[in-house]
């Protein structure tokens, strides 16, 4: 069977988009069901799922089985970690993170989420918003996800009907909203029936909205990174000295937001020296602009001691620097992050030395309370941190850009990597430090 | 805040990138990457056309200067011969330095055991590590797509591997936006996959638009054959066919390339890229699925290597 349309072959753009779900939302169903629906889903894949299925004795083919990688997971039935899945139709390529729901895995989430221009959010329909789908919005709203999608399943088991859609819709729009979620589109579905997930469903009359394919095909992917100020964190350095080239030198990297043109005077950070784009070499191509995410060289007037971990602005509208850090970070290591620790922080292509001057708060999640002065902070927690780097860091809000605004803490002791950053203020709804009354502890969290 | 996008999608954007050109800048991005933070990288090198691929998206991402790597090729003694040609080809025309470890040698001195099934696709495991121990590379990169195989979906771009090469994927570092974390312990090395993220026609449709040049056997052309558990495999000195298995004359071509004991042949009428790229489109086969023998032996057969420090 052909299923590739000459329209597919040419599909333009790319949506990197995240699944968020608990276990028993049917989050492996939709995605199952999203593959397998938009033909993705290759023969001998299906076939290996088929017998697996056969082997433990279950009767359809478990479409889980085609995500969940690992041995430990099929074991378990659960996913521990991101997967990656690629797919497309005629209008659109995707690449999906497939997260795991369980709470403990917050950090995968992160993960996936960190990446992807848009999140899916599955609920029960007949539980509506629960705490772990406030979770989820909480998460994406802290990523700055710019779409999400609430995708209300099990639309058969209530009958289709339109007030449970439409309560659940409304309760989590307020809420998502509430967190500065931008834009949110609800969906309702069936995803073991297939309603409304490749094809409208013929059971909601209801429901005039796209299915979940259909807005993933057309949700806009986001250019506003090149209406951002432009940022050029410098990655490398290119100076051939050979007889053909033997003046050249190039500041290779990834433009991380904006746009750059030959003749605009930019500044270098932390340096403060100032000098004028020369040139843009787009790999192997001469251009006269070019624009985020691309990977370009940047050639100057003048010759400036530049490096890798330098950034490159333009001088109209470049960065503040600072040595002091406020930030809302995911821990992701098993190791606690602590007052006082010595680290190192990752910043685009800079990493410094920096200490933990303060870990002001921690964030519950279910009810989006501060816990005040947690002291420490432990594996998928989720806190304010203030930090002291050893050198400036020409640092943006996460809020105005994700790439220049994100940062790591490693261990310097063994490299492990500690704790995902997000400079400034933290998302819309926090802003005062409640005082946590239970001690909810991760064990108890329902998921 | 840039939160509510206003600008409108698709190709009218006069800062829209096509998904080709979004891969392209990513990988660049990782190249780059790693040469800014490590001392001694390696690229795998074996001819096919991930790894072709790769150096092509190395030899752009430091142009006019020359790569900052070397190569390293696993030669399992069972190689296609028109593959070793083009690699050593390629080596020369861009005046690389490629490094050889060779499974046979192995055999030869007695350390690793011919397998009774004949297939050497597993013993290069161990040239591969000794090699990166021997050469102290800290930075490995690999032409590995997540799209190709179900534990590969799970490997991060940058993947740390201790200092027996081994995989452990419940203790992988999470890999936050485009912040990779190249630092490890003296021993340990990161493996390193630039291309995670295309698809097989992806790198088909990024050849063709590149025009660059591949080993003939991608392309359908006549050939010496038998099947073996529904594979065509060519017929060679390294062990096949077998007494009961009939040589035929078949017109085919290769989707991927490695070992010639595992690596079969698909029936083809595709001589020209364009040819490739349809057929590939339209095939409900995966890559490996079809032509692998490897990652048939068991559900998890390349977790299983990979955990040992394969690829």
């Amino acid at each position: 069977m052909t299923i590739t349309t000459p329209e597919q072959l040419s599909a333009t753009t790319l949506l990197r988009f995240a699944t968020a779900g608990s276990v028993d939302d049917g989050k492996s169903t939709l995605v199952g069901r999203l593959l397998h629906d938009s033909k993705s889903v290759l023969t001998d894949q299906l076939e290996a799922v088929e017998h697996a299925s056969r082997n433990r004795g279950q009767e359809a083919p478990d479409l889980a089985l085609l995500t969940d990688g690992l041995r430990a997971e099929r074991e378990q039935g659960i996913t521990i970690d991101v997967a990656y899945r690629y797919f497309a139709t005629p209008r659109r390529r995707f690449i999906l993170a497939d997260t795991p729901g369980h709470v403990q895995y917050t950090r995968n989430m992160v993960t996936g989420a960190s990446t992807a221009e848009l999140a899916v959010v599955l609920v029960d329909a007949r539980n509506g918003v629960v705490e772990q789908t406030r979770r989820h919005a909480a998460v994406a709203a802290l990523l700055r996800v710019p779409h999400v999608v609430l995708a209300v399943n099990k639309m058969d088991l209530v009958d289709y009907a339109e007030p449970v859609f439409a309560a659940t819709a409304k309760e989590f729009t307020a809420y998502a909203g509430s967190l500065g979620v931008p834009e949110i589109t609800a969906i309702p579905i069936s995803a073991l029936a297939g309603d409304n997930v490749v094809e409208p469903s013929a059971h909601m009359d209801w429901y005039g909205g796209p299915t979940v394919l259909e807005h993933l095909e057309t949700v806009p992917v986001s250019h506003d990174l090149t209406e951002c100020p432009a940022r050029f964190p410098v990655q490398y350095v290119i100076r051939p000295q050979t007889a053909e080239h033997p003046d050249y030198r190039g500041y290779a990297g990834q433009i991380a937001s904006g746009v750059l043109r030959v003749g605009e005077s930019v500044t270098v950070l932390p340096s403060g020296r100032t000098s004028v784009v020369a040139g843009i070499d787009a790999l192997g191509e001469s251009v006269d602009v070019a624009w985020a995410p691309q990977s370009v060289t940047l050639r100057l007037q003048d010759d400036l001691d530049i490096s890798r971990g330098d950034l490159i602005a333009p001088l109209a509208d470049a960065p503040g620097t600072t040595q002091d850090v406020e930030a809302t970070v995911c821990h992701v290591a098993d190791r606690p992050l602590a007052v006082g620790q010595r680290v190192l922080l990752k910043h685009t292509t800079r990493t410094v030395k920096a200490i933990v001057r303060e870990i002001p708060s921690r964030l519950t999640l279910e009810d989006l309370s501060q816990h005040p002065a947690p002291g420490e902070l432990v594996a998928n927690d989720i806190g304010r941190v203030v930090l002291r780097t050893a050198e400036p860091l020409a640092l943006d809000a996460y809020a105005a850009s994700r790439r220049t605004g994100s940062f790591l803490l490693i261990d310097p002791s063994d490299g492990t990597t500690l704790t995902a950053g997000m400079a400034g203020a933290s998302f819309a709804a926090v802003d005062s430090r409640e005082t946590e009354n239970t001690s909810a502890e991760d064990a108890e969290w329902d998921f | 805040m840039s939160t509510v996008i206003t600008v409108p999608e698709g190709t009218d954007h006069p800062y829209a990138l096509s998904h080709l050109d979004s891969l392209e800048s990513e990988a660049v991005h990782i190249f780059r990457e790693v040469a800014g933070e490590f001392e001694r990288p390696v690229i795998l090198f074996s001819g096919g056309k991930d790894s072709i691929l790769m150096l092509h998206l190395a030899l752009k991402a430091f142009a006019p200067a020359p790569i900052p790597f070397s190569l390293l090729h696993v030669d399992t003694g069972h190689n296609f011969p028109e593959v070793l040609d083009h690699r050593d080809r390629t080596v020369e025309k861009h005046g690389l330095r490629l490094h050889v470890a060779s499974v046979q040698d192995y055999i030869d001195n007695g350390t690793l055991r011919e397998r009774p099934d004949g297939t050497r696709n597993p013993l290069q495991t161990v040239p591969l590590t000794e090699a990166i121990q021997h050469h102290r590379f800290d930075a490995v990169f690999g032409g590995g797509r997540r799209d190709e195989e179900k534990a590969r979906a799970k490997e991060r771009v940058f993947s740390l591997r201790d200092e027996f090469s081994q995989w452990d994927p419940r203790r992988q570092r999470p890999e936050l936006w485009q912040l990779y974390n190249g630092r490890h312990a003296a021993g340990e090395h990161v493996r390193v996959f630039p291309i995670s993220n295309w698809t097989e026609l992806d790198v088909w449709q990024y050849i063709a638009r590149e025009g660059i040049e591949l080993p003939a056997i991608y392309f359908a052309h006549e050939r010496e054959v038998f099947d073996r558990n529904g594979m065509w495999l060519t017929a060679g000195g390294w062990g096949g066919p077998k007494d009961h298995e009939d040589v035929q004359r078949r017109q085919v071509r290769y989707r991927t390339v490695g070992d010639m004991s595992c690596t079969g042949a698909v029936d083809s009428d595709a001589t020209t890229l364009d040819a490739v790229i349809t057929e590939i489109a339209a095939s409900r086969l995966t890559e490996r699925g079809a032509t692998r023998a490897d990652d048939k032996m068991s559900e998890a057969a390349m977790e299983d290597r990979k955990r040992e420090g394969y690829f």
